[in-house]
Protein backbone atom coordinates (compact mmCIF):
# COMPACT_ATOMS: atom_id res chain seq x y z
CA UNK A 1 0.00 0.00 0.00
CA UNK A 2 1.27 3.49 -0.74
CA UNK A 3 0.30 6.51 1.31
CA UNK A 4 0.03 9.13 -1.45
CA UNK A 5 -3.66 8.63 -2.37
CA UNK A 6 -4.45 8.80 1.38
CA UNK A 7 -2.52 12.04 1.73
CA UNK A 8 -4.21 13.56 -1.32
CA UNK A 9 -7.78 12.85 -0.19
CA UNK A 10 -6.87 13.76 3.40
CA UNK A 11 -5.56 17.16 2.32
CA UNK A 12 -8.60 17.78 0.11
CA UNK A 13 -11.22 17.00 2.76
CA UNK A 14 -9.27 19.06 5.32
CA UNK A 15 -9.31 22.15 3.10
CA UNK A 16 -12.93 21.49 2.18
CA UNK A 17 -14.01 22.42 5.74
CA UNK A 18 -11.80 25.49 5.82
CA UNK A 19 -13.02 26.72 2.43
CA UNK A 20 -16.66 26.18 3.44
CA UNK A 21 -15.94 28.06 6.66
CA UNK A 22 -14.76 31.12 4.70
CA UNK A 23 -17.75 30.88 2.36
CA UNK A 24 -20.19 30.74 5.29
CA UNK A 25 -18.44 33.51 7.21
CA UNK A 26 -19.22 35.88 4.34
CA UNK A 27 -22.93 35.16 4.67
CA UNK A 28 -23.51 35.29 8.41
CA UNK A 29 -23.47 38.44 10.51
CA UNK A 30 -20.58 38.42 13.01
CA UNK A 31 -22.78 39.27 16.00
CA UNK A 32 -25.72 37.05 15.10
CA UNK A 33 -27.04 34.13 17.17
CA UNK A 34 -26.06 31.82 14.27
CA UNK A 35 -22.43 32.86 14.67
CA UNK A 36 -22.59 32.25 18.43
CA UNK A 37 -23.91 28.76 17.70
CA UNK A 38 -21.01 28.13 15.29
CA UNK A 39 -18.57 29.27 17.96
CA UNK A 40 -20.16 26.96 20.53
CA UNK A 41 -20.00 23.99 18.13
CA UNK A 42 -16.33 24.76 17.36
CA UNK A 43 -15.34 24.84 21.03
CA UNK A 44 -17.40 21.74 21.82
CA UNK A 45 -15.71 19.75 19.05
CA UNK A 46 -12.28 20.96 20.13
CA UNK A 47 -12.92 19.95 23.76
CA UNK A 48 -14.40 16.61 22.69
CA UNK A 49 -11.39 15.89 20.51
CA UNK A 50 -8.84 16.85 23.17
CA UNK A 51 -10.61 14.79 25.86
CA UNK A 52 -10.69 11.83 23.47
CA UNK A 53 -6.97 12.18 22.64
CA UNK A 54 -6.16 12.05 26.37
CA UNK A 55 -8.66 9.42 27.56
CA UNK A 56 -9.00 7.17 24.49
CA UNK A 57 -5.92 7.70 22.28
CA UNK A 58 -5.25 5.59 19.19
CA UNK A 59 -1.84 4.59 17.88
CA UNK A 60 1.26 4.19 20.08
CA UNK A 61 -0.30 5.99 23.07
CA UNK A 62 -3.07 3.37 23.30
CA UNK A 63 -0.47 1.08 24.92
CA UNK A 64 0.23 3.63 27.67
CA UNK A 65 -1.93 2.95 30.76
CA UNK A 66 -4.88 5.27 31.46
CA UNK A 67 -3.50 6.12 34.93
CA UNK A 68 -0.19 7.21 33.39
CA UNK A 69 -1.94 9.49 30.90
CA UNK A 70 -4.20 10.84 33.66
CA UNK A 71 -1.21 11.50 35.94
CA UNK A 72 0.46 13.44 33.12
CA UNK A 73 -2.70 15.50 32.42
CA UNK A 74 -3.21 16.31 36.12
CA UNK A 75 0.47 17.27 36.53
CA UNK A 76 0.22 19.57 33.49
CA UNK A 77 -2.92 21.25 34.83
CA UNK A 78 -1.56 21.59 38.39
CA UNK A 79 1.77 23.12 37.34
CA UNK A 80 0.00 25.42 34.86
CA UNK A 81 -2.27 26.78 37.61
CA UNK A 82 0.55 26.96 40.21
CA UNK A 83 2.87 28.92 37.87
CA UNK A 84 0.27 31.63 37.17
CA UNK A 85 -0.90 29.96 33.98
CA UNK A 86 2.46 29.35 32.34
CA UNK A 87 1.71 26.97 29.45
CA UNK A 88 5.35 25.98 28.81
CA UNK A 89 5.87 24.89 32.44
CA UNK A 90 2.54 23.05 32.45
CA UNK A 91 3.23 21.16 29.23
CA UNK A 92 6.81 20.38 30.30
CA UNK A 93 5.61 18.99 33.65
CA UNK A 94 2.97 16.80 31.99
CA UNK A 95 5.37 15.46 29.37
CA UNK A 96 8.08 14.76 31.98
CA UNK A 97 5.53 12.94 34.15
CA UNK A 98 4.58 10.65 31.27
CA UNK A 99 8.21 9.96 30.36
CA UNK A 100 9.08 9.16 34.01
CA UNK A 101 6.02 6.89 34.36
CA UNK A 102 7.11 4.96 31.27
CA UNK A 103 10.77 4.84 32.29
CA UNK A 104 10.29 3.27 35.74
CA UNK B 1 -23.12 35.95 40.55
CA UNK B 2 -22.95 39.75 40.50
CA UNK B 3 -19.21 39.91 41.17
CA UNK B 4 -17.83 37.84 38.30
CA UNK B 5 -20.26 39.55 35.94
CA UNK B 6 -18.94 42.92 37.06
CA UNK B 7 -15.30 41.98 36.67
CA UNK B 8 -16.03 40.63 33.20
CA UNK B 9 -17.65 43.89 32.26
CA UNK B 10 -14.58 45.72 33.55
CA UNK B 11 -12.34 43.46 31.46
CA UNK B 12 -14.26 44.49 28.37
CA UNK B 13 -14.00 48.17 29.15
CA UNK B 14 -10.25 47.78 29.81
CA UNK B 15 -9.90 46.01 26.48
CA UNK B 16 -11.64 48.69 24.48
CA UNK B 17 -9.36 51.35 26.01
CA UNK B 18 -6.20 49.34 25.40
CA UNK B 19 -6.45 48.64 21.66
CA UNK B 20 -3.10 47.52 20.28
CA UNK B 21 -1.98 49.48 17.23
CA UNK B 22 1.12 48.35 15.32
CA UNK B 23 1.20 51.37 13.00
CA UNK B 24 0.98 49.57 9.63
CA UNK B 25 0.00 46.18 8.17
CA UNK B 26 3.71 45.34 7.92
CA UNK B 27 4.19 46.21 11.57
CA UNK B 28 1.24 44.02 12.50
CA UNK B 29 2.67 41.15 10.46
CA UNK B 30 6.04 41.47 12.25
CA UNK B 31 4.37 41.54 15.66
CA UNK B 32 2.34 38.48 14.69
CA UNK B 33 5.50 36.63 13.63
CA UNK B 34 7.20 37.55 16.91
CA UNK B 35 4.15 36.42 18.89
CA UNK B 36 4.37 33.02 17.19
CA UNK B 37 8.10 32.61 17.77
CA UNK B 38 7.69 32.35 21.54
CA UNK B 39 5.61 29.76 23.32
CA UNK B 40 3.38 28.74 20.36
CA UNK B 41 6.26 27.73 18.05
CA UNK B 42 8.06 26.03 20.92
CA UNK B 43 5.13 23.92 22.08
CA UNK B 44 3.50 23.25 18.70
CA UNK B 45 7.00 22.57 17.32
CA UNK B 46 7.49 19.95 20.04
CA UNK B 47 4.12 18.43 19.10
CA UNK B 48 5.25 18.19 15.48
CA UNK B 49 8.49 16.55 16.64
CA UNK B 50 6.12 13.88 17.91
CA UNK B 51 4.39 13.74 14.52
CA UNK B 52 7.74 13.38 12.71
CA UNK B 53 8.58 10.53 15.07
CA UNK B 54 5.19 8.92 14.43
CA UNK B 55 5.86 9.01 10.67
CA UNK B 56 9.16 7.21 11.20
CA UNK B 57 7.64 4.65 13.60
CA UNK B 58 5.11 3.72 10.94
CA UNK B 59 7.88 3.21 8.35
CA UNK B 60 6.75 6.11 6.18
CA UNK B 61 9.09 8.48 4.39
CA UNK B 62 10.05 11.99 5.44
CA UNK B 63 8.48 13.29 2.20
CA UNK B 64 5.07 11.98 3.30
CA UNK B 65 5.44 13.69 6.68
CA UNK B 66 6.42 17.00 5.08
CA UNK B 67 3.52 16.92 2.58
CA UNK B 68 1.11 16.10 5.40
CA UNK B 69 2.31 19.01 7.57
CA UNK B 70 2.62 21.54 4.73
CA UNK B 71 -0.65 20.80 2.92
CA UNK B 72 -2.77 19.31 5.72
CA UNK B 73 -1.72 21.36 8.75
CA UNK B 74 -4.27 20.09 11.24
CA UNK B 75 -2.41 17.77 13.58
CA UNK B 76 -5.25 15.56 14.91
CA UNK B 77 -6.37 14.78 11.34
CA UNK B 78 -2.76 14.15 10.27
CA UNK B 79 -2.32 11.65 13.11
CA UNK B 80 -5.65 9.96 12.36
CA UNK B 81 -4.62 9.55 8.70
CA UNK B 82 -1.24 7.98 9.54
CA UNK B 83 -2.83 5.64 12.09
CA UNK B 84 -5.63 4.59 9.75
CA UNK B 85 -3.11 3.92 6.98
CA UNK B 86 -0.83 1.97 9.33
CA UNK B 87 -3.79 -0.09 10.54
CA UNK B 88 -4.55 -1.06 6.93
CA UNK B 89 -7.78 0.95 6.58
CA UNK B 90 -9.27 1.37 3.09
CA UNK B 91 -8.86 4.71 1.31
CA UNK B 92 -12.57 5.43 1.79
CA UNK B 93 -12.69 4.76 5.54
CA UNK B 94 -9.40 6.63 6.16
CA UNK B 95 -10.74 9.64 4.25
CA UNK B 96 -14.01 9.52 6.19
CA UNK B 97 -12.05 9.41 9.48
CA UNK B 98 -10.05 12.52 8.49
CA UNK B 99 -13.17 14.26 7.19
CA UNK B 100 -15.00 13.76 10.49
CA UNK B 101 -11.98 14.54 12.68
CA UNK B 102 -11.50 17.85 10.88
CA UNK B 103 -15.15 18.92 10.71
CA UNK B 104 -14.37 21.33 13.58
CA UNK B 105 -12.43 23.47 11.07
CA UNK B 106 -15.68 24.72 9.49
CA UNK B 107 -17.16 26.33 12.64
CA UNK B 108 -13.64 27.44 13.67
CA UNK B 109 -12.99 29.27 10.40
CA UNK B 110 -16.57 30.58 10.22
CA UNK B 111 -16.34 32.14 13.69
CA UNK B 112 -12.72 33.39 13.53
CA UNK B 113 -12.91 34.95 10.04
CA UNK B 114 -15.37 37.75 10.99
CA UNK B 115 -13.11 38.61 13.96
CA UNK B 116 -10.08 38.89 11.64
CA UNK B 117 -12.06 40.79 9.00
CA UNK B 118 -13.64 43.27 11.41
CA UNK B 119 -12.02 46.19 9.55
CA UNK B 120 -13.45 45.40 6.11
CA UNK B 121 -16.62 44.56 4.23
CA UNK B 122 -17.62 42.57 1.19
CA UNK B 123 -17.30 38.99 0.07
CA UNK B 124 -14.31 36.87 1.08
CA UNK B 125 -11.44 37.14 -1.39
CA UNK B 126 -8.48 34.91 -2.36
CA UNK B 127 -6.49 36.29 0.58
CA UNK B 128 -9.11 34.97 2.99
CA UNK B 129 -9.27 31.57 1.33
CA UNK B 130 -5.46 31.33 1.57
CA UNK B 131 -5.22 32.29 5.23
CA UNK B 132 -8.01 29.80 6.04
CA UNK B 133 -5.50 27.02 5.28
CA UNK B 134 -3.51 28.29 8.26
CA UNK B 135 -6.41 28.33 10.75
CA UNK B 136 -5.89 25.48 13.19
CA UNK B 137 -6.28 24.97 16.94
CA UNK B 138 -3.33 27.05 18.21
CA UNK B 139 -3.91 30.07 15.98
CA UNK B 140 -7.66 29.91 16.49
CA UNK B 141 -7.42 29.83 20.29
CA UNK B 142 -4.84 32.63 20.46
CA UNK B 143 -6.57 34.84 17.86
CA UNK B 144 -9.98 34.45 19.53
CA UNK B 145 -8.35 35.58 22.80
CA UNK B 146 -6.11 38.33 21.43
CA UNK B 147 -7.55 39.72 18.17
CA UNK B 148 -10.47 41.64 19.76
CA UNK B 149 -7.79 43.78 21.46
CA UNK B 150 -6.03 44.63 18.17
CA UNK B 151 -7.01 47.50 15.84
CA UNK B 152 -9.55 45.99 13.37
CA UNK B 153 -7.54 46.62 10.16
CA UNK B 154 -4.41 45.04 11.63
CA UNK B 155 -5.95 41.78 12.80
CA UNK B 156 -5.63 39.93 9.50
CA UNK B 157 -1.98 40.96 8.87
CA UNK B 158 -1.18 40.10 12.51
CA UNK B 159 -2.68 36.66 12.03
CA UNK B 160 -0.86 36.18 8.71
CA UNK B 161 2.50 36.89 10.35
CA UNK B 162 1.60 34.65 13.26
CA UNK B 163 0.29 31.70 11.27
CA UNK B 164 2.94 31.64 8.53
CA UNK B 165 5.69 31.66 11.16
CA UNK B 166 4.00 28.87 13.09
CA UNK B 167 3.45 26.87 9.90
CA UNK B 168 7.13 27.11 8.89
CA UNK B 169 8.22 26.08 12.41
CA UNK B 170 6.04 22.97 12.29
CA UNK B 171 7.44 21.95 8.89
CA UNK B 172 10.98 22.17 10.29
CA UNK B 173 9.90 20.35 13.46
CA UNK B 174 8.37 17.50 11.43
CA UNK B 175 11.72 16.90 9.71
CA UNK B 176 13.60 17.19 13.00
CA UNK B 177 11.26 14.74 14.75
CA UNK B 178 11.72 12.26 11.91
CA UNK B 179 15.51 12.46 12.18
CA UNK B 180 15.54 12.32 15.99
CA UNK B 181 13.13 9.37 16.26
CA UNK B 182 15.91 6.98 15.27
CA UNK B 183 17.99 7.55 18.38
CA UNK B 184 15.70 9.02 21.06
CA UNK B 185 14.41 6.48 23.67
CA UNK B 186 10.83 5.35 23.09
CA UNK B 187 9.35 6.86 26.30
CA UNK B 188 10.62 10.28 25.15
CA UNK B 189 9.01 9.83 21.71
CA UNK B 190 5.72 8.90 23.38
CA UNK B 191 6.06 11.92 25.67
CA UNK B 192 6.33 14.18 22.63
CA UNK B 193 3.30 12.57 20.98
CA UNK B 194 1.29 13.15 24.20
CA UNK B 195 2.55 16.72 24.55
CA UNK B 196 0.09 17.89 21.90
CA UNK B 197 -3.22 17.06 23.65
CA UNK B 198 -1.74 18.42 26.91
CA UNK B 199 -0.90 21.70 25.19
CA UNK B 200 -4.34 22.04 23.59
CA UNK B 201 -5.96 21.25 26.95
CA UNK B 202 -4.10 24.10 28.68
CA UNK B 203 -4.75 26.54 25.82
CA UNK B 204 -8.48 26.08 26.33
CA UNK B 205 -8.40 26.29 30.14
CA UNK B 206 -7.79 30.01 29.54
CA UNK B 207 -11.14 30.20 27.71
CA UNK B 208 -13.13 28.99 30.73
CA UNK B 209 -13.62 32.63 31.75
CA UNK B 210 -15.89 33.10 28.73
CA UNK B 211 -19.42 31.82 29.53
CA UNK B 212 -20.43 30.44 26.11
CA UNK B 213 -17.01 28.90 25.44
CA UNK B 214 -16.83 27.46 28.98
CA UNK B 215 -20.15 25.61 28.62
CA UNK B 216 -19.17 24.33 25.17
CA UNK B 217 -15.76 23.17 26.42
CA UNK B 218 -17.09 21.46 29.57
CA UNK B 219 -20.01 19.66 27.92
CA UNK B 220 -17.88 18.80 24.87
CA UNK B 221 -15.06 17.35 27.01
CA UNK B 222 -17.55 15.20 28.95
CA UNK B 223 -19.42 14.01 25.85
CA UNK B 224 -16.45 13.51 23.47
CA UNK B 225 -14.98 10.29 24.90
CA UNK B 226 -18.45 8.79 25.59
CA UNK B 227 -19.70 9.33 22.04
CA UNK B 228 -16.36 8.11 20.66
CA UNK B 229 -17.13 4.76 22.32
CA UNK B 230 -20.55 4.74 20.65
CA UNK B 231 -19.09 5.51 17.20
CA UNK B 232 -15.40 6.16 16.53
CA UNK B 233 -16.30 7.81 13.19
CA UNK B 234 -19.33 9.94 14.00
CA UNK B 235 -18.79 10.53 17.72
CA UNK B 236 -16.89 13.79 17.32
CA UNK B 237 -19.38 15.37 14.94
CA UNK B 238 -22.25 14.37 17.24
CA UNK B 239 -20.33 15.81 20.22
CA UNK B 240 -19.96 19.14 18.46
CA UNK B 241 -23.61 19.38 17.45
CA UNK B 242 -25.10 18.19 20.78
CA UNK B 243 -22.68 19.89 23.19
CA UNK B 244 -22.44 23.04 21.06
CA UNK B 245 -26.22 23.40 20.81
CA UNK B 246 -26.62 22.72 24.56
CA UNK B 247 -23.99 25.37 25.37
CA UNK B 248 -25.64 27.82 22.99
CA UNK B 249 -29.05 27.31 24.63
CA UNK B 250 -27.68 27.64 28.18
CA UNK B 251 -25.84 30.81 27.18
CA UNK B 252 -28.93 32.26 25.46
CA UNK B 253 -30.99 31.59 28.61
CA UNK B 254 -28.44 33.24 30.90
CA UNK B 255 -28.06 36.08 28.41
CA UNK B 256 -31.81 36.67 28.65
CA UNK B 257 -31.56 36.89 32.45
CA UNK B 258 -28.71 39.37 32.48
CA UNK B 259 -29.67 41.53 29.56
CA UNK B 260 -27.16 44.19 28.77
CA UNK B 261 -24.23 42.48 30.49
CA UNK B 262 -22.72 40.61 27.59
CA UNK B 263 -22.16 41.30 23.93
Amino acid sequence: MIIWPYLLTGVLVTYLWRGLGVLLSGRINADSPAMRWFTAVAYAMLAGLIARLIILPAGPLAHVALWERSAAAIAALAVYLLTRRNIVFGVAAGTMTLILCLQF
Amino acid sequence: MACPQNSRLNDQIMQSEDIEDFGSPGGARRHGALAALGMPALVLGASYLGFGALIRENHLGLDAGLVSTTAGWALPGQIVLVEAFAAGASLLSATLAVLLTNARLLPMVASLMPVLRAGEHGKPRLRHYLIAHLIAITGFAIAMQRAPGIAPRQRLPFYEGFAVTLWLSTIIATALGFVLAGWVPRPVTLGFVFLNPLYFMLVFVADLRHRLRAWALIIGAALGPCLHLVSADWGLLATGLIAGTAAYLIDARQRGRHQGWRR
